[in-house]
């Protein structure tokens, strides 16, 4: 498939309705477990998904040669969910998750299917995932990689050293995204750090090529980075809400981890229920 | 000792074109030049940023590659100690992380270049071999070994420049995981590790002006341990000592000890190891070690040698 017949094929009504189905088995999921860090999930699924169903290119039969680094490991459930419905995940992998027969845990660990790095504490996985696209351009391979950041974990020391190599190195391979919810767990960035702001411009003058969409709307995710020049690393701000597609979890900082009580979880399946379209 | 690294590193990168450095703003002498100008895109400065450095060398493994990090130990090891656990050891990735000029060997420079407690953290983790040549012939083999083994991270104490050999006419190869005798006697046995081999065969020739027939092991592989060729060390003399430049804390003293205990020994056993301080002395190398009570002095006096 060429560039334009790539760019072409994302449909953005598959990709909502998609990202529903995501969250309603997210929520399902979240009745089994004490906690799972929802809000997190929820608030980067629609870039997940897009990077997954339309930048990584996919083959029938052989492995994509692209690569995804959930840098957010807690966000991991909206990984988890999408590579069950892919089939690298089973159902009852996603049925286990966090109990003693499973695999799955709150954070992806490295080994079980379809997971790259081992991730949790954050601040690793930029560096990982510069690592990563040297050892791809080493090989002239072509593959891309595709990593999803929190913002809390770009206030990490680390992020802006793996930030700094990224560009120079030229790592034009890299393709990261930052889930700009502006929420950490005690309280709004903008009010705790304001200095945290503005972003986009933090890499800009890193030597990044950037581009800021609301991190929701999974087709201006999929035009910024595939209309992107491509001679450097690439950092897509998405702006976000943290527990988005849920009324009372959105901006709450609470459901960063919780999991929703039976009269919360009947709340939330009505929501999700109204939202199809 | 870092210049054969940076020969033998050479060498192995000529042969496998998936071998690559990462350094932080240090780089070994001599031949690396030879290294990055000849595989420029293999040779990595992150600058002064050694979390990046083991992140980097961690998603190159994740693809396959054989990656290592260089600096100074305490900014290889210590600075970006949650990456090489994390990213290194969780994932239990063929990743050799060099420590360069490791316990006390930047005298002058202070506490915050000295790496008197690598062993004990290294080897707290899981998955992490540790190995610690006494000379540039065990650092060239040491080297080659981490170059081609997959088992899985591997921290590599070195020294830094213009060790002499000791282990020419040694009595047994160089194998990982094993220890070494480079000398074979029936009544003494010296077990060390690292540069500090110097004071060990000094030691020895003391013991053997005395009329003592004396063995000097290269314990080069501290993780894992040659537990039963410890065993046999102790066993098969009548006093064993052991010297390392280490604190007391987590090295190969406190394991021999637990082995003799273990395995019930009858020899007399004498450990000699750093202190646990931070000592500001600002010497030489020796004067460092001997401020710590590591100077053959100190060791002849205390293994009944005058």
């Amino acid at each position: 498939m060429n560039d334009m017949a790539l760019r072409n094929s994302f449909d953005a009504r598959a990709a909502r309705a998609r990202c529903l189905r995501f969250r309603r088995r997210i929520l399902d999921i979240s009745q089994q477990v004490g906690a799972l860090h929802i809000g997190s999930a929820y608030s980067c699924t629609e870039i997940v998904d897009c990077i997954y169903y339309g930048l990584m290119r996919r083959f029938p039969t052989a492995k994509s040669p692209d690569t995804f680094v959930m840098s957010k490991g807690h966000g991991c459930m909206i990984q988890y969910v999408i590579l069950e419905e892919m089939g690298v995940l089973s159902r009852r992998d996603l049925d286990l998750y966090c109990k003693a027969e499973g695999r799955l845990g709150c954070h992806p660990d490295y080994g079980n299917p379809g997971i790259e790095a081992s991730t949790g504490s954050l601040g690793h996985g930029l560096s990982i995932s510069v690592g990563m696209a040297l050892a791809e351009r080493g090989r002239k391979t072509g593959g891309v990689i595709y990593t999803v950041l929190s913002d809390g974990e770009v206030q990490e020391g680390s992020t802006w050293e793996a930030v700094m190599m990224a560009s120079s190195l030229g790592c034009a391979n890299l393709v990261a995204f930052v889930d700009n919810n502006d929420f950490q767990s005690l309280g709004r960035t903008s009010e705790t750090h304001p200095s945290f702001y503005p972003l986009k411009e933090k890499f800009e003058a890193f030597g990044w090529e950037t581009a800021e969409v609301d991190g929701h709307d999974a087709a201006a995710v999929f035009h910024a980075v595939t209309g992107r020049r491509g001679d450097k690393p690439f950092m897509l701000v998405g702006k976000t809400t943290k527990g988005k597609g849920i009324s009372y979890m959105e901006n709450v900082p609470i459901w960063h981890y919780r999991s929703p009580s039976k009269p919360e979880y009947e709340q939330a399946v009505i929501e999700l229920e109204r939202a199809a379209p | 000792m870092r210049n054969t690294f940076a020969e033998a590193l050479y060498k192995a990168a000529t042969a496998n074109p998936d071998i690559y450095i990462v350094v932080a703003d240090i780089s070994p002498a001599g031949s690396m030049a030879k290294f990055s100008t000849q595989y420029p895109e293999r040779f990595i400065n992150v600058g002064v940023a050694e979390q990046s450095m083991i992140g980097i060398c961690a998603g190159l493994a994740l693809k396959g590659c054989q990656p290592f990090a260089y600096t100074i130990a305490t900014f290889t090891l210590y600075r970006p100690f949650e990456m090489v656990r994390d990213d290194l050891c969780y994932q239990n990735l063929p990743v050799t992380v060099v420590g360069m000029g490791a316990g006390v060997i930047y005298s002058t420079l202070g506490g915050t270049h000295h790496t008197q407690e690598d062993i004990a953290i290294a080897g707290a983790l899981p998955n992490m071999q540790i190995i610690a040549p006494c000379d540039p012939a065990e650092c060239t083999e040491a080297t080659l070994h981490c170059a081609a083994q997959k088992q899985g991270p591997v921290y590599l104490r070195i020294g830094k420049a213009g060790e002499p050999n000791y282990t020419d006419r040694a009595v047994d190869p160089w194998v990982f995981g094993k220890l070494r005798y480079i000398k074979r006697g029936r009544d003494v046995c010296i077990l060390s590790y690292g540069v500090i081999m110097k004071t060990a065969m000094q030691l020895a020739q003391k013991f053997e002006a005395s009329g003592k027939s004396v063995s000097v092991v290269s314990c080069h592989t501290l993780k894992p341990l040659d537990v039963a060729g410890i065993r046999e060390a102790l066993a098969s003399h009548a006093h064993v000592v052991v010297i390392e430049e280490h604190a007391p804390q987590g090295g190969l003293a406190p394991r021999t000890k637990q082995i003799a205990w273990e395995s019930q020994a009858r020899c007399r056993l004498d450990t000699f190891t750093l202190q646990d301080a931070f000592i500001h002395n600002y010497g030489s190398h020796d004067d460092l070690l001997a401020a710590h009570g590591l100077g053959l002095g100190a060791i002849s006096a205390g293994v009944g040698l005058t």
